[in-house]
């Protein structure tokens, strides 16, 4: 269990480096930040001062070199928009990305497992056929089209809700309804795959060979064992929610990184655009090795491999 | 003085409606077996053997599986007309079960304790500190050493025919009155299987379970059971003493099977005996004996009248042959003209 | 091949996907020779004017309505469906070339090539594919092309792990053996032998992956970051319709319904092809 903790642990942090070096290189190759930051017009001789100021005249990997320690320690630079650290700027919205994320991920993963589980054990019936069809429904659509759309009939039409921004519970109820459609409609699709598999398993006949109660069988069998892919799924889809919250929460104008980052991208604050994808970066592969020791205690055989 | 058979099958007849049509799996089996009796059930896979003793308790899935009719009294009771509550009540307490393939048999993410304790825990409303301590009996049972440290451990971190005896000792975990085994040696390389057969024997010879012992393996069969069974095409097409059936067979079938095993004496100098021929299409309707198309002593009465079991002329009481030819004199005939 | 197409129709699912892709691209192929209205071509006497289905064939009519500059959203669908289509099939593809490619590198070479390679799209994968996205449209600018570049870059890794698996169990197989045995070049090899080996997997994957990639793309272009005006392209509709939400609700419905019946469909087409060559797939998802 140690090693595994430990090679998983390891594995997360090459990650975390590959990233800020992505990060890096994107940013420092292929835009010129002393460019960025002049006002159009400057002289070349403003330019070269604000390079060295920058260090931007020193070798690349003495550069990569400084950015990485700046970097791991949280130091992105100033953001040009708010005249404050990037990375301060992003981490304020931190708080309403999660609630925004976490909402959909409780509330998607069960109403998607229900609706999963229901699938496969009402095989055949019209129960799994609407099942069906609506997680291809949820699977097809593009999310931000979807908030539109409930936009629209909840909040123009019928007038219950309102179009955007934050604070209330009401204004959680829109942005986190889209964005549990989009996870619910996953994780139904693949519980009940994945359940119709375990359901064929020699030992789930074993089970009910000893004697076991249904409910027993079903929980303790069958639900146990489907539920391993099931939590790879939701590491996966802790990164599109992370993701999809980008568009999301233009669409509702919610105050969290997706929104400042998308904001960023259009004023060119590299600082804060950096900072915004180290960071959402840094949560998803956090979030993955806790999937990955999850996965540990669920499945015994991949804890002593 | 006779007294009720444990198990007695009458007409027991399963189908399975598919997308290309119904299989007939089981076709019209009856008999009966003795308390303390071992059974050995012998066929090819799609002979019915395995389908039959799992419907008799419910265990084949309804639909696509069907019971088209029949009786299966245990014990005094017709198990066909229990209600679910008391079908589960008798899985495992009194009927146990040991299934092929301990590698798929076993749920992977429980510790072995958990899964031998489940039927304790169920049946007999231990503790799990109760049945931890018969756990760990049942373990050293079935010879697995280390018994109290092997149990906490996950069916991954077990060897093959180790595995097989955890299997064994659930089958077990409750005294059952019948102990049905379905190709539970079938996976398992020789030298293990021999294993698990002595285990068989001294655990029949300690406890004294019925066992009914399912397997396409006569060789198996030979050393275990008391009586066998071959069955064909969802039906039996021989039953009888062990003896009798492997040195006076009546059926051409089992006379083919006994034909393909491997003789001692015969080592070198003979190339094993194949049965000419594909399995049955259980698609169609049965009509005749199954066995007819790919028996060499086949009548016209075989193809479209099927012959029941019944006693074998000139053998021993209990023999049992369904067959329309009388295979001795083929034989003779055959062995006559070289 | 034949009997690809006989299972086709026997499966629904797989026939209503295929044949709604089909249509789709007859449409975007024949737009020009449909009489439909010049996409781009503004009237401020018809500004918004609502859908009407009545004289459906008059030269006047708007089916689905028009925009806030008067241009017919029928035609805007039917012509923004040749860039929206065009760009995912390239992405696709471009990333399917790619991925295919390092895949069968990577399983072939095994060892060191294949740790790298694999490392890499670990950590790839540790960035969110929208994030990813997000940073490179941000540092190369917004525009068609870089668009496409963007969707290949968040795609390539799909094909490239899949492949690899496939490479690394075929590698063992007795005609890659004997063809190392009579000598065969190590490039031979790997185009002659292995290349066509995982040609099905790789359009399984292609399918799967142009309805993510079409998703994909109408969020980008959504946010402003994917095809620039005035082309029309489905989510850049959304992105200006939205605006208009409470006085013409069509501006901006009828462009995501069009989205979603093609990621139905693809998805639709793409499931029952899984299914129908190798359902082994489908864990790898």
């Amino acid at each position: 269990m140690s090693r595994y903790l430990l090679v998983k642990l390891l594995e997360a942090l090459v990650a975390i480096w590959g990233v800020v070096t992505i990060v890096f290189f994107v940013s420092r190759v292929l835009g010129d930040p002393a460019i960025l930051l002049l006002p159009v017009g400057a002289s070349q001789q403003d330019l070269d001062t604000l390079r060295a100021g920058l260090g931007l005249d020193k070798p690349l990997i003495q550069q990569y070199a400084v950015a990485m320690l700046d970097m791991l320690r949280g130091n992105f630079g100033i953001s040009f928009q708010h005249n404050r650290p990037a990375m301060d700027v992003v981490l304020e919205r931190m708080p309403a990305t999660f609630e925004l994320a976490g909402t959909a991920l409780i509330f998607g993963t069960l109403i998607g497992s229900v609706a999963g589980a229901i699938a496969a054990l009402k095989r055949g019936t019209l129960a799994e056929f609407i099942v069906m069809i609506a997680a291809l429904l949820g699977q097809a659509t593009p999310v931000f089209w979807l908030g539109i759309m409930l936009i629209l009939v909840f909040s123009v039409d019928l007038g219950w809700l309102p179009t955007g921004g934050s604070g209330t519970i009401a204004h959680l109820v829109l942005p986190g309804l889209t964005l549990s459609v989009f996870v619910s409609a996953s994780i139904a699709r693949l519980l009940r795959s994945s359940l119709l598999d375990i359901m064929r398993e020699d030992y789930v006949r074993t089970a009910r060979a000893k004697g076991l109660l249904p409910h027993t069988v079903f929980f303790w069998h069958i639900a146990r064992n489907a539920l391993i892919p099931v939590v790879t799924m939701i590491g996966i889809i802790a990164g599109e929610l992370l993701g999809g919250s980008v568009v999301i929460e233009t669409v509702f104008a919610w105050p969290g990184v997706g929104r400042i980052v998308v904001q960023a991208i259009q004023a060119q604050d590299f600082p804060v655009i950096q900072a915004g994808v180290a960071l959402v970066a840094a949560i998803f592969i956090l979030i993955n090795l806790l999937v990955d020791l999850l996965y540990g205690v669920l499945d015994p055989r991949i804890r002593r491999r | 003085m006779t007294k009720a058979p444990l198990l007695e099958i009458r007409n027991l007849t399963v189908a399975f409606d598919t997308p290309s049509g119904t299989v007939h799996a089981v076709n019209d089996v009856s008999y009966s077996i003795e308390e303390g009796e071992t059974l050995g059930i012998v066929g090819e896979s799609g002979s019915g053997k395995s389908v039959h003793a799992l419907s008799m308790v419910g265990l084949i899935a309804t639909p696509p599986g069907r019971i088209v009719r029949g009786e299966v009294i245990f014990n005094g009771r017709n198990l066909l007309a229990l209600s679910q509550r008391e079908l589960f009540d008798l899985r495992g307490r009194e009927i146990g079960f040991v299934f092929q393939d301990p590698m798929t048999s076993l749920n992977p993410v429980l510790t072995i304790e958990r899964q031998i304790a489940e039927p304790l825990r169920r049946h007999f409303g231990m503790s799990a500190s109760q049945a931890r301590i018969r756990v760990i009996e049942l373990l050293e049972l079935v010879g697995i050493p280390d018994a109290e440290q092997r149990a906490r451990q996950y069916p991954h971190e077990f060897s093959g025919g180790m595995r097989q005896r955890v299997m064994i000792a659930i089958g077990i975990s409750c005294n059952p009155k019948l102990l049905i085994a379905d190709e539970a040696t079938t996976a398992l390389d020789v030298t293990v299987q021999a294993q698990i057969l002595d285990l068989v024997r001294e655990l029949k010879r300690k406890i004294g379970t019925t066992v009914i012992w399912i397997t396409h393996d006569m060789g198996v069969v030979a050393g275990l059971a008391d009586t066998v069974q071959v069955m064909y095409g969802g039906r039996i097409m021989e039953s009888g003493p062990v003896r009798s059936v492997f040195y006076d067979p009546r059926g051409a079938y089992t006379w083919g099977l006994l034909k393909s095993l491997p003789h001692g004496e015969r080592r070198g100098t003979n190339r094993l005996y194949q049965i000419p021929g594909n399995p049955p299409d259980l698609t169609q309707e049965p009509v005749g004996d199954p066995f007819a198309p790919r028996n060499p002593f086949a009548t016209d009465r075989c193809r479209v009248e099927t012959p029941p079991l019944v006693n074998a002329p000139d053998s021993v009481p209990g023999h049992k042959v369904a067959a329309w030819y009388d295979l001795r004199a083929e034989i003779q005939r055959m062995e006559g003209r070289p | 091949m034949k009997s690809f197409l006989l299972a086709l129709l026997k499966s629904r699912s797989g026939l209503f996907g295929f044949v709604l892709v089909l249509v789709f691209i007859l449409a975007a192929l024949l737009a020009p020779y449909l009489g439909l209205p010049v996409p781009t071509r503004s009237s401020l006497v018809a500004r918004m004017t609502a859908p009407t289905w009545t004289g459906l064939f008059s030269p006047g009519a708007h089916p689905l309505g028009t925009d806030e500059l008067g241009r017919d959203i029928l035609s805007r669908i039917i012509y923004g469906s040749r860039l929206t289509l065009t760009i995912a099939a390239t992405a696709v593809v471009l990333g399917g070339i790619v991925g295919t490619l390092l895949g069968i590198v990577a399983g072939y070479y095994r060892g060191m090539v294949d740790r790298v390679l694999m490392r890499i799209v670990d950590i790839q994968l540790a960035l969110p594919l929208m994030l990813l996205a997000l940073l490179v449209i941000a540092a190369l600018g917004p525009s068609t092309s870089n668009l496409i570049v963007v969707l290949a870059l968040t795609s390539w890794l799909r094909y490239a792990r899949i492949i690899r698996g496939q490479v690394l169990a075929l590698r063992e197989r007795e005609f890659i053996l004997s063809a190392h045995a009579i000598g065969a070049s190590t490039w031979r090899i790997m185009i002659k032998h292995l290349l066509p080996n995982v040609m099905t997997p790789a359009l399984v994957i292609a399918t799967l992956e142009l309805a993510r990639i079409i998703i994909m793309d109408a969020a980008l272009s959504f946010l402003g970051l994917g095809v620039q005006p005035p082309n029309p392209s489905w989510g850049r509709m959304l992105a200006d319709g939205r605006v208009y939400i409470s006085t013409a609700w069509w501006i901006v419905t009828f462009p995501g319904i069009a989205i979603l019946i093609t990621v139905l469909s693809v998805n639709l087409l793409g499931d029952w092809m899984r299914d129908y060559f190798d359902p082994k797939l489908r864990t790898s998802r």
